[in-house]
């Protein structure tokens, strides 16, 4: 007998290598692919959000210009004109604009002119409208006509479709962007799961030909692949979760920048990492072991 | 003492193992196995002999269900195995007991967990086999290895370790495949003798060797497999036990 070996305190041994040199690599790979997943899902969501405020900013919002009429000076048409459209209903707050900001938004245009006060700028006033129900260019402009004020109502709906459809077009290529990243990170786990099932051939026969049942062989490979690829998952979504964070930090309030308004719920997008990368990697598992199983009878 | 395997009746529900017109092809080559039609009845003990790819591991892979045959019918245990459910078939396979020529041991197990494994897989718990496995490898000369693991073992220790999972279930049908092929006489007549034991509790055996020597002396029927085609070839002397 072996005095190395004591038979009475022997605990069988798992069935499958506790740990494979390939396992590494396979944990890598997929933790990379779980990361770049994780940080496209975080970048998709907070460009959606920023598109919904660029839109959203410019339908909240009409520009009126005011034209004096005779013998009215350009403050007192503005004033009219604010107060009449503060009382119209739809709109939250009306800001007559300085006439410095009526130069400011004219001088790209015009250049440094010495007399820039002498110009017949006109006056704009800011209307700011409600949100749950907003005035119509039209019931503005009737509200205007109704007070005698000489204005042009912009609603800037000509820059609001383009807006709306670039923020549909941002959208939707985060979309599938995100669609074909976390698509090859799903063929990676089965990829790199199906390798690491073919090097394990040898236990695979050896089990099957004693006599185990096969469903039993793949729920070996299925929580072994399935643990691995968990841990994998749990890394690259905890390092996409960080950098999303630091991301977060580095912008303040907005975000990195107000076109990448990233907010801390954002970071949760990624917890179903893990879980998928596990599911993925245990259906690779269990397909690659029934096939290898079905190739030996 | 075992009955003609070539003669033996069609259909015997009592054989182990029954072949009827068996052919086997790999692919599109050509047939190594042509229209087989043999039985092995319970407690029998043949040699399957041959030359070199004469299909005697094949043979063997028919009969573990590690193949299909292209044309025939195999029955093992009175069962129709083209036609057994999927979940009989480990079942099945579980009553057999293998020495594969590549022995497949498993190198991240030790001796002890390779030997113990079928007992492992049939649902035993490991107070009920531990000192059976290990009076089983001191039998097989491994007593003091039963802590090593194979990668470390010598060629005849690995081939005694594959003999003693192949039996350690005490399997209705033993099949080995060259399981002498590593070891010196003396352990080959060990092993023999280990094979002989089983036969005498009532295991059907079945030994694929190229020792003719053993096969000369051990008394015992073989089938002899060449192009294709199987016959009995009658013991030579007296039997060695």
């Amino acid at each position: 007998m072996s005095e190395m070996f004591d038979p009475a305190r022997w605990r069988p041994a798992p069935f499958l290598p506790e740990s494979e040199t390939r396992d590494g690599a396979l944990v890598f790979v997929v933790a990379v692919l779980c990361f770049l997943a994780c940080m496209t899902a975080i970048v998709v969501i907070a460009g959606d959000r920023a598109a919904h405020g660029w839109s959203g900013q410019l339908a909240e919002q009409a520009t009126v210009i005011v034209r004096p009429r005779p013998g009215e000076t350009p403050d007192a048409a503005a004033a009219a004109a604010a107060e009449t459209l503060a009382g119209v209903q739809g709109v939250a707050e009306v800001r007559a604009l300085e006439p410095e900001k009526a130069y400011e938004l004219v001088k790209p245009w015009l250049g440094d002119v010495a007399d820039v006060e002498d110009l017949p700028v006109p006056r704009l006033v800011a209307v700011t409208l409600d949100k749950k129900r907003p005035a119509t260019a039209n019931e503005l402009k009737t509200a205007l006509k109704g007070a005698g004020v000489d204005g042009i109502v912009d609603d800037h709906a000509l820059w609001l479709e383009d807006v709306r459809r670039a923020a549909r077009i941002t959208r939707g290529m985060g979309t599938v962007i995100f669609l074909l990243i976390a698509s090859a990170a799903a063929a990676a786990v089965a990829f790199a799961t199906r390798a690491g099932l073919a090097a394990q051939r040898d236990v695979v026969e050896v089990l099957h030909f004693t006599g185990a049942e096969d469903r039993y062989i793949s729920q070996l490979f299925q929580v072994r692949f399935a643990r691995a690829a968990a841990v994998a998952g749990l890394i690259g979504a905890g390092g996409a979760m960080l950098a999303g964070a630091i991301l977060r930090l580095m912008g303040g309030s907005q975000g990195l920048t107000p076109a990448l308004p990233i907010a801390w719920g954002d970071l949760l997008a990624v917890v179903p990492c893990p879980l998928m990368a596990a599911g993925v990697a245990a259906l690779a598992a269990r397909w690659t072991s029934l096939g290898l199983i079905r190739e030996m009878q | 003492m075992s009955r003609n395997p070539i003669a033996s009746p069609a259909n015997d529900p009592a054989e182990v193992v029954r072949f009827d017109d068996v052919s086997m092809r790999y692919g599109r080559g050509p047939e190594i196995l042509r229209d087989l039609s043999f039985g092995l009845a319970p407690g029998s003990f043949h040699f399957l002999t041959g030359p070199s790819g004469a299909g005697k591991s094949s043979l063997l892979k028919l009969i573990y269900l590690a193949t299909r045959p292209s044309k025939g019918l195999i029955h093992l245990f009175g069962q129709d195995i083209a036609h057994a459910e999927a979940t009989a078939r480990p079942e099945l396979r579980r009553r057999i007991g293998v020495v594969f020529q590549d022995l497949l041991l498993l190198d991240h197990m030790s001796a002890f967990d390779n030997a113990a494994l079928p007992l492992r897989i049939a649902g035993l718990r490991p107070d009920d086999y531990r000192g059976d496995v290990a009076e089983l490898l001191t039998w097989v000369g491994l007593g003091t290895r039963m802590h090593a693991f194979p990668p470390t073992l010598a060629g005849g220790e690995k081939q005694r370790l594959a003999i003693a999972r192949a039996v350690v279930t005490r399997p209705q049908l033993l099949l080995a495949d060259e399981p002498t092929s590593n070891v010196d006489h003396d352990m080959a007549l060990r092993i023999y003798r280990l094979f002989v034991e089983l036969n005498r509790l009532g295991a059907t055996i079945l030994i694929a060797t190229h020792d003719q020597d053993l096969v000369a002396r051990s008394g015992r029927p073989a089938l002899h497999l060449e192009g294709g085609k199987l016959s009995l070839r009658a013991p030579q002397g007296p039997t060695l036990t």
